[in-house]
């Protein structure tokens, strides 16, 4: 592998080319699963898990596959590690897994794993493949548990399920409701443009 | 509760209380990418209602009929996408040959639907409820239409702020995102109405 080209694929999925505050994919579970920070951390390791290795497969089986059914063969595979996370969840982890409910089942119509199956995996080699994937999962995992950390602060007063704020806090519980989510993706997005569109800016 | 009032009451709150875009926050891509404006809306909504409606029953009975009597529930993410897209492939055929002016409307969204997450979510929220068959597909069906309803205001506001000045760094996805958490207090107004 070429030093440079990892370097790009990590910046580019980390910062300019993220996929929830950039390309605004994969929106459903970012909002979905943040309210509390463990769920989230559970979703995040699920959905990096399934972007490496269906990235990793479509990539090594992409001369095998015929253009026109090229989505549904990415669906399935991307559909059979979805499968493995989901089955692993309730064997280990079957309380977290109920929380979560049918998200897990909505990893496989996640945009972000699909649009990195079709725009990088079509065309790149394996190795270069499985990067991108785990980075494009990684990008998307901080973002959501910065969320995460945040809706838990505000709507429960807790961090890890462990009260941190006084008896002095009024939780703001719409914060772990559904329009507390859509205000805390659009307050970040407007954050992460207005200083990253001011450094761009000066340079 | 009759099985009758049971269906009305869930297609009810599949519209109105429980929006599977402002509380379940499903089939956000597109939602954001087609709500700017109201003609498109119009037509990918109408689209989602189709099959979100035909395939809420049918991945019901292939749930109840087939995955578990051969005990193959863990199979279901891959039967359920499966029989989406063969509906879906199925469906923009029949349009074709069937009427021009319904295919030029609806044709194009066909595709993009596959992938959308709140197809899929419905099934998957019908099997974790445990509904009956007259439940799937008024979930379904209200779902869509629920669906539907938020796209098409959602397009109506954003044509209206066109012309409005906004923050540079809102503009495009965290102003829609905004604007979605105002219209889910909206209609979490109306919670109290009916309960499921």
């Amino acid at each position: 592998m070429k030093a440079y080209k990892v370097k790009e694929i990590v910046t580019t999925n980390l910062g300019k080319g993220n996929p929830v505050f950039v390309q605004v994919l994969g929106i459903c579970s970012t909002l979905a699963v943040t309210n509390v920070l463990k769920n989230t951390l559970v979703m995040c390791a699920g959905l990096i898990f399934v972007t490496g290795l269906s990235n990793l497969t479509v990539s090594a089986l992409r001369r095998y596959i015929p253009a026109r059914i090229r989505m549904m063969v990415e669906t399935l595979i991307i559909a059979s590690y979805v499968i493995v996370v989901d089955l692993v969840l309730q064997a280990y982890l079957p309380d977290i897994a109920r929380q979560l409910g049918p998200y897990v089942g909505l990893i496989i119509t996640n945009c972000i794993i699909m649009g990195r199956a079709e725009a990088f995996a079509m065309s790149n080699s394996a190795g270069y493949s499985l990067l991108d994937g785990l980075t494009a999962g990684l990008g998307y995992a901080y973002v959501l548990i910065i969320i995460a950390f945040f809706r838990e602060l505000l709507g429960s007063g807790s961090i890890w399920g462990i009260r941190v704020l006084g008896p002095w806090w009024t939780n703001w519980s719409i914060m772990v409701m559904a329009p507390g989510a859509f205000f805390m993706l659009g307050l970040f997005i407007w954050i992460v443009k207005g200083l990253w569109m001011k450094e761009v800016k000066k340079s | 509760m009759s099985e009758a009032w049971l269906a009305f009451s869930i297609f009810f709150a599949a519209i109105f209380t429980n929006n599977i875009l402002l509380t379940n926050y499903l089939g956000m891509c597109s939602f954001l990418a087609v709500s700017r404006e109201v003609k498109t809306s119009i037509g990918l909504g109408f689209a989602v209602i189709m099959v979100m409606a035909a395939t809420s029953a049918l991945n019901w009975l292939v749930y109840t009929y087939v995955l578990v009597p051969l005990n193959l529930v863990y199979l279901r993410y891959i039967a359920f996408i499966l029989v989406i897209a063969a509906f879906v492939q199925l469906a923009e055929m029949v349009i074709e040959r069937l009427s021009d002016v319904l295919y030029a409307a609806l044709g194009i969204f066909l595709p993009l639907i596959t992938v959308n997450c709140a197809i899929l979510g419905a099934s998957l929220f019908m099997v974790i409820r445990e509904y009956s068959f007259f439940s799937a597909f008024a979930y379904g069906l209200g779902s869509g239409i629920g669906w539907t309803l938020a796209i098409i205001a959602m397009a109506g506001i954003r044509q209206k702020m066109a012309r409005a000045r906004i923050p540079r760094g809102l503009e495009g996805a965290g102003i829609a995102l905004i604007i979605t958490g105002f219209m889910a207090i909206a209609f979490m107004g109306l919670a109290g109405m009916i309960r499921i």
